[in-house]
Order: C-alpha cells, then sequence, then structure tokens
C-alpha cells in the first residue's frame, strides 16, 4: 500500500478524495502490483467472489418468494419452481451456487496448501480465510434445511444433535438450538434468519480477507518475496482481472451444465419428500462438500470424541501455519512435501468417498485409517518435514531465473518446466 | 499427469455423489425418454395420454397438489387447449367457501384451481389405503432415486413372488420396489384405458405415457430450461473465446517486454 | 500499416467483447428483475363471482377481486336521476354516467380513489356519493371525481351479469 500520496486530476475528484479516499481505493485496486506467473489457480479468489455475490442476489430474491413456515416451507418452493417468473433458473442457480461454492473454495484452500500461501507473512489471510470457510458451511446446512424436506428435516436433526454430545449442558443446548424438543417450526425460521445473516458476515470477512492479502500482496508459484512493482509484477487492472474473467467464463459454463442439465444430480431425492418427523431416510448423508467431516465423525466409535475430532479437523487447519515449519513456501521446491500433499488429497477424497457409504465394515476401517492419516499429516507430518527435509534451489526473482547460490543451467531447465 | 490427476479428483468428487446408495438390488428398467439430453423435450401426445392415465387410474388414490388445472394449457406441458382445460377442470368438484353466510359450499374447478385431490387430508388418504399413504404425484419423479426409470420400472415390476416368499395381504411383490413389497396392487393392465387418439392402450404404452405425464408435473419448465441452457452455453463458449483473445492481445504487451 | 492493422484488430476484439459481454449481463439481469412482477398463480387468478340478490335499492357491498376492493352499490331512483341530470361535459373528468352504469340501477366499481389509493367512504362528501378520507376527494353518485385531488372518475372494472342474480367481475 504505497499509494496513499494519489491525487485525482479533476479539482472535484480532488475535492470528494480528500473527504473520501474512494479514488485513491480505486486506483489502489487497479494498480496493485501482481506477480505475473500466477497460474489459473489463483484464478479462484475472484471466482469464489463472484459466488458469493451470486448467493446473496439470487438468495435475496429467493426470500422474496419463500415462506419461512414448517406448513408453508415445502410448497413455497414448488411454488417458486412453478409459478414465479424464472424462478427454477433463480433457485437452480442458488442451490448449485451452494456446490460451485465450495468446489472453487476448495481448489483456492489446496491452491494455498501447495504453494504455502498460508505461511508468513500470510497467516492472518489465512486465518480469515479459515473463519470464512466455517461460516460457509454454517450457511450451507441452514440453507440446506430451509426447502424442508426430508434430508432438510433430518440433516437438521443429525447435526444439531452433535451439541448434545457436550457434556453437562449438551441436551440444554440443543433443546436452545431447537426452540422446542425436537426440530420444528422455531428451527426453521431461526435457521432462515441466520441463513440470511451469514452471508454478509463472510461479505465482511472477504473484505478484510483482500485487505489482508494487500498488505503482502499475492503469494506465486514459485513462493519467492518479489519486489513491487517491479518487472516481476504486473497492474491488476487489466491483466489479472482479464486472466480472472477468463477463468470465471470457463468456471461459469460447468456451472451452467449443472444449472440447466442436471441440476438436481448434487442433491439428494429425499429431500423432495416433504418433512416428516415420523419417518427417516434409509440413508442420512450431507451434501457432498461435507463428507469428508462426516467421515471423520463417524469412524470415531465415541459420541463426544467424534464431535471433537470433526472440530479438531478444521481446528488443525487454522493453526496449519504454526505446524508447517518449513522456510520455503512454494510445494515447487519441496520434493518430499509434494508427495505427501498429493496423498492428502488422496486421503480426503477417500474420506468423502467413505463420508457417502453406509458406516459399516471395510468402509468403517478405511474411514479410520484415512481420519487417522489426516491428522498425521497436519500433526506430526509438516513440523517434521519442515525441518527435515532437502529443499530444492530457490531462484531470487521470476523474470531471471537465477539462484541464490550459483546458476545452474540444469536447475534453470528443470524450473522452467515446472512453471 | 499431475494436471490429469488433479482433473479425475475433481471429477471424481462429483460423480461420487451418485454412490450414495448402492443397495439397488436390481438395474432399472431404461425405456429411453424424449425429454432427456441436451434437447430433451416432453412428447405432447404422450402428456395428453398421460394425463388421461393419471386422472382414470393414478387420481382414485393420488393426489397432484402443487398442479393447477391451467398448467395443463401451457407451454411445454400437454398444451391442452385453453378451452379443453377449461371443460376438463370443471368436471372436478371441489369445496369452495365460506360464502357469506359463513358455509362452505361446492363448486366446480376453473383452470386456476389447483388439482383435485382425492382424499381431503392424509390422514384420510392413509386410512382409506391399509396404512399406506399413496405419495403426492406432483415431484415423485424427483423424488426417487433413478427417476422416470424407477416409477416405469415400478409399474412394470409386479411379478409372482418367488416360492417361499411370505407376503402379507394387501402387500404385492415387486421386482424393483426396494425390499420387494409394495402396498398398491398392481395399477396397469392392457386396455384399462380407451385413448381418444386411437393408440392402443398397451399397458407399457400407459406405463410410458403415465411417467412422461409425470416428469413433466414434476419439472414444468424443463423445456425452457433445455432451451436457456443451449443459448447460455453457446453464448458462454462464444463470449469465452472472445475474453481468450482478448487476454493474449492484452498479455503480449508483458510477454514482449521480458 | 501491419502495425496499424494490427491495432484495429485488437480495437475490434476488444469492442466486441464488451458489447457481448453487455448482452450477456443484460440477459442474467432480466430474471432477476422479472421475477418481481406477477406469477402465473396470480395472473391466472380467476374472475369473482358475486350474489347480489339480497340488495336493497340504496344499499352496497363491497367484495375483492385481485386484491382490490370492489363497489357494487344498487342505486335509488334519485340517486341515477342525479347522476344523470348534471351536464357531464363540465365534470373534471368527463364521463356519462350511462356509459359507467350499462344497467342504472347497478354501479360497479374499483373502490380504490385514483388519487393514491385510499378506499373512499359510501353515502359521505358533498355530492352524496363517495368521500375519500385521506386526501378530500368527494365523488358524485356516478362514482365521478366532482372536488378535490382525485384525477380521474373512480375506475369500472370489466364485469357482466351471469344472469339477475349474479355478477362476475373480471
Amino acid at each position: 500500500m504505497n499509494d496513499h500520496n494519489y491525487t485525482p486530476d479533476s479539482k472535484l475528484g480532488k475535492w470528494f478524495n480528500d473527504r473520501l479516499p474512494l479514488l485513491t481505493l480505486s486506483k489502489h485496486l487497479t494498480d496493485y502490483p501482481t506477480p505475473k506467473n500466477l497460474n489459473y489457480w489463483w484464478t479462484f479468489g475472484g471466482i469464489l467472489t463472484f459466488c458469493l455475490i451470486t448467493q446473496i442476489v439470487t438468495g435475496l430474491i429467493l426470500a422474496m418468494h419463500y415462506v419461512a413456515h414448517a406448513d408453508l416451507a415445502f410448497s413455497s418452493v414448488e411454488h417458486i419452481m412453478r409459478n414465479v417468473n424464472y424462478g427454477w433458473l433463480i433457485r437452480y442457480v442458488h442451490a448449485n451456487g451452494a456446490s460451485m461454492f465450495f468446489l472453487a473454495v476448495y481448489i483456492h484452500i489446496f491452491r494455498s496448501l501447495y504453494y504455502g500461501s498460508y505461511k508468513n507473512p500470510r497467516e492472518v489471510i489465512w486465518i480469515i480465510g479459515m473463519i470464512i470457510y466455517i461460516l460457509m458451511m454454517a450457511a450451507a446446512f441452514m440453507g440446506y434445511v430451509l426447502p424442508w424436506g426430508q434430508m432438510s428435516f433430518w440433516g437438521a436433526t443429525v447435526i444439531t444433535n452433535l451439541f448434545s454430545a457436550i457434556p453437562l449442558v449438551g441436551d440444554s443446548i440443543t433443546t436452545w438450538l431447537w426452540g422446542g424438543y425436537a426440530v420444528d417450526n422455531p428451527t426453521l425460521t431461526r435457521f432462515f434468519s441466520l441463513h440470511y445473516l451469514i452471508p454478509f458476515l463472510i461479505l465482511g470477512l472477504v473484505i478484510l480477507h483482500i485487505w489482508a492479502l494487500h498488505v503482502p500482496g499475492n503469494n506465486n508459484p514459485i513462493g519467492i518475496d518479489l519486489k513491487k512493482p517491479s518487472k516481476d509484477t504486473v497492474p491488476f487492472h487489466p491483466y489479472i482481472v482479464i486472466k480472472d474473467l477468463f477463468a470465471l467464463l470457463i468456471f461459469l459454463i460447468i456451472f451452467a451444465f449443472f444449472v440447466f442439465y442436471s441440476p438436481n444430480i448434487l442433491g439428494h431425492a429425499d429431500n423432495y419428500i416433504e418433512a416428516n418427523p415420523m419417518v427417516t431416510p434409509a440413508h442420512i448423508v450431507p451434501e457432498w462438500y461435507l463428507l469428508p467431516f462426516y467421515a471423520i465423525l463417524r469412524s470415531i466409535p465415541d459420541k463426544l470424541l467424534g464431535v471433537i475430532a470433526m472440530f479438531a479437523a478444521i481446528f488443525v487447519l487454522i493453526i496449519l501455519p504454526w505446524l508447517d515449519t518449513s522456510k520455503v513456501r512454494s510445494a515447487v521446491f519441496r520434493p518430499l512435501y509434494k508427495q505427501f500433499y498429493w496423498f492428502l488429497i488422496l486421503d480426503v477424497l477417500v474420506l468423502g468417498y467413505v463420508g457417502a457409504m453406509p458406516a459399516e465394515g471395510t468402509y468403517l476401517l478405511i474411514a479410520r485409517v484415512a481420519t487417522a492419516y489426516y491428522f498425521i499429516h497436519f500433526l506430526i507430518i509438516l513440523p517434521i518435514l519442515g525441518k527435515k527435509e532437502k529443499t530444492l534451489e530457490v531462484p531470487i526473482s521470476i523474470t531471471d531465473p537465477i539462484f541464490a547460490g550459483s546458476s545452474n543451467p540444469a536447475m534453470t531447465k528443470k524450473y522452467q518446466d515446472k512453471i | 499427469m499431475k494436471k490429469l490427476l488433479k482433473i479425475s479428483s475433481i471429477l471424481f468428487l462429483f460423480f461420487n455423489t451418485n454412490l450414495y446408495s448402492a443397495e439397488q438390488t436390481k438395474d432399472l428398467l431404461k425405456p429411453g425418454w424424449s425429454f432427456k439430453g441436451f434437447f430433451g423435450k416432453f412428447d405432447r401426445s404422450s402428456l395428453q395420454r398421460g394425463y388421461q392415465v393419471y386422472t382414470e387410474v393414478c387420481a382414485a388414490c393420488h393426489s397432484l397438489t402443487y398442479l393447477s388445472y391451467r398448467n395443463l394449457s401451457e407451454k411445454g406441458g400437454p398444451e391442452f387447449s385453453e378451452e379443453q382445460v377449461k371443460i376438463m377442470a370443471s368436471q372436478f368438484i371441489l369445496l369452495d367457501g365460506p360464502n357469506n353466510d359463513g358455509e362452505m359450499f361446492e363448486r366446480p374447478a376453473r383452470p386456476s384451481d389447483k388439482f383435485v385431490s382425492p382424499y381431503p387430508n392424509k390422514q384420510a388418504a392413509t386410512a382409506a389405503n391399509g396404512g399406506a399413504y399413496p405419495p403426492d404425484m406432483s415431484v415423485l419423479v424427483k423424488a426417487r432415486k433413478g427417476g422416470a426409470d424407477y416409477i416405469y420400472s415400478v409399474l412394470m415390476g409386479y411379478d409372482e413372488a418367488p416360492s417361499g416368499y411370505e407376503l402379507d395381504d394387501g402387500v404385492y411383490y415387486n421386482t424393483y420396489m426396494p425390499g420387494n413389497k409394495i402396498k398398491m396392487s398392481k395399477p396397469l393392465m392392457d386396455d384399462l384405458v380407451e385413448y381418444s387418439d386411437g393408440t392402443s392402450a398397451t399397458e407399457d404404452q400407459m406405463a410410458k405415457d403415465v411417467v412422461t405425464f409425470l416428469a413433466w408435473a414434476a419439472e414444468p419448465h424443463l423445456e425452457a430450461r433445455h432451451k436457456m441452457g443451449f443459448r447460455a452455453i453457446v453464448y458462454l463458449i462464444i463470449i469465452t473465446l472472445l475474453v481468450y483473445f482478448s487476454m493474449k492481445k492484452l498479455w503480449s504487451r508483458i510477454e514482449t517486454e521480458v | 500499416m501491419a502495425e496499424e492493422k494490427k491495432t484495429k484488430r485488437r480495437d475490434f476484439i476488444f469492442t466486441a467483447s464488451y458489447t457481448l459481454g453487455a448482452v450477456g449481463v443484460g440477459a442474467a439481469v432480466w430474471p432477476l428483475i422479472d421475477q418481481m412482477n406477477p406469477d402465473a398463480s396470480v395472473k391466472a387468478l380467476a374472475s369473482t363471482e358475486v350474489d347480489i340478490s339480497s340488495l336493497q335499492p340504496g344499499q352496497s357491498i363491497t367484495v375483492l377481486w385481485r386484491g382490490k376492493p370492489v363497489f357494487i352499490k344498487r342505486r335509488t331512483e334519485e340517486e341515477i336521476l342525479e347522476a344523470r341530470k348534471v351536464d357531464f361535459k363540465e365534470l373534471p373528468d368527463p364521463e356519462k354516467d350511462e356509459d359507467r352504469a350499462k344497467n342504472p340501477e347497478w354501479l360497479v366499481m374499483l373502490g380504490m380513489c385514483t388519487h393514491l389509493g385510499c378506499v373512499p367512504l359510501a353515502d359521505k362528501g358533498e355530492y352524496g356519493g363517495w368521500f375519500c378520507p385521506c386526501h378530500g376527494s368527494h365523488y358524485d353518485t356516478s362514482g365521478r371525481i366532482r372536488k378535490g385531488p382525485a384525477p380521474t372518475n373512480l375506475e369500472i372494472p370489466k364485469y357482466e351479469f351471469v344472469n339477475t342474480n349474479i355478477i362476475k367481475i373480471g
């Protein structure tokens, strides 16, 4: 943020800017020096902003037609689907938008894991990001309850019952959450209220997330600190804007395929059956994006410990900047970490898969091994690896592939292949 | 290779949702539907016949609560004429009111009315059907895994129970029903209805027609969705290409500079 | 020369992108606006049938049609006479009573003041018809504006006599 002394050209602009420096802000945002070697994995920040705005806009509209009442919620959703002009389109965008949002956020998180974007000096960006992620899960869960289908109702029952695992006060807390003795109308109306609130909290945190990003500037694929602005950087506008836009459009094509050609594939058929407190569906499964956590929860045969493990799985992510002891950021220069990284991805996918399967027999065994590995990766492998791993030589600039030590043509070649 | 792994892992994430439940014992019948695919549309005459099967057979027990008679003349549906729909609606009597004297009264349905349900409430429907509630059919196709194929399979799946298989009274054997037990007796048989368009009313034909009708009932804007989707995706591909070339142009400044 | 050509092509691509982008944004925004228009179930709302057999001359009832009050008044001989003897050309919104009430005995009109939509009170005001308490508009026995801020006469909806006892509005 070294552009505080910007002065607008016009007199009016100057008058306004002296009172509210919006023009300084916009100048900062357009000129913001960005590493020129960012790859497409870096476009997901922009995509996520788009997702958030789409969810807020479509959500506002749905709230104009939706009725938050246990007797009317399901039929009001059908009313939206059948009668409201373009109601089907808006609802399908919102419902699939949630999945697309999570798809993008997972890519964004795993990009950060690969290139070490969470490390010093970007720990605060990472922690704000994790809070956003937790709020997203809360918003998604409560949003899923609103259509008041079978999965809504039983998902709400199962998730709120997690809190009953808390010793002593657990039952009081669940009763308090429900506003009754089971999930019912009071639960639905408060979930609606909170579902409406959370996106705006997320929006506020996103602004902080970007602000915190603009202090040290972007990380980049080779993870080195850059002089800014320099020939290693480009102004955010138009270079990064258009690149983000291009990636967003590709993302939108995939989004459109879901919305227009298989809008219900990511949902569950049972949610088109109105909630019935007397019949539980054969399989209760959360939406796909929560499956890994669900698998961790079920892999532990004790109620309280299972809940603790599930929350711990998120918590280890928050303290990740201090678990990873490596001085080198990017996995490009960490041959061993790279192996473990792909193994972690595999592990999370396996967790997601067994989360969708019945919790019995082999699936349960796999879930336990995968859960164990998940924690071992963060709590044991990362701290040790950072100290022991022999990293490759890191260049000192993006443009000139010169290494801190001697310039080694073989290494240069290898490095160029990598980016 | 790494890229491939990444892409395949993303795809895997998506498609593992299809693996939610693996207990389906027998593969569903797949007769092939005109409304599947990118340009999928409903077969109008099949929808009209399906409406006939629904009213003459299913409607005795199954409601269609979220549909209105006017939907029958709307675009993308069976597309009966408005005059036909007026006459069709007026054949159903519903309870309206209260009038100025505070009394409920009966009147013929109008196109703007919701489909008249066979029972006044869920409890009555359950009691009249031996304790099994005949599910509302408005979104039935979306509410069952397998969708149209599943409903069709159940309709065609009635069979003699294997020897030694015990069935209580009022319970029937069905190949495709989970657990193989169903409380609905075989609903369709050849020539149960007489199609006005001269189509031969075989059991298979009726099943296809009524499932098509129910698929439309569950997703009345399906045709509009497919049409808009095609336009949206063509548009997106064109603008993506334009933006791609714009991006190349812009970035060429940077790349030549170095 | 070649350089110039290049610039032109670049300009073309940028312009095309902007234009097509604007079209796309417009197309995407339209559903977000149109969703606030009356939905299919509202548009399809049928006409209302009203039983008027119990009304005596001088009495009126108010019924709800499309969420708006409709006045149905059975007028007395004097009221009809009063409405018809006025020289309609001198009224603020000139209209013949014969055009407003096809069957002179029955006056059917929307009970919404044409000023800002309040419901006028019956048998009040200086002209023996209706009076809007919100901003003081006076209507005569034909529902025509005579005094006050309202610009036009009370609106006559589409209606028909199904038989002598039933009026169908809409």
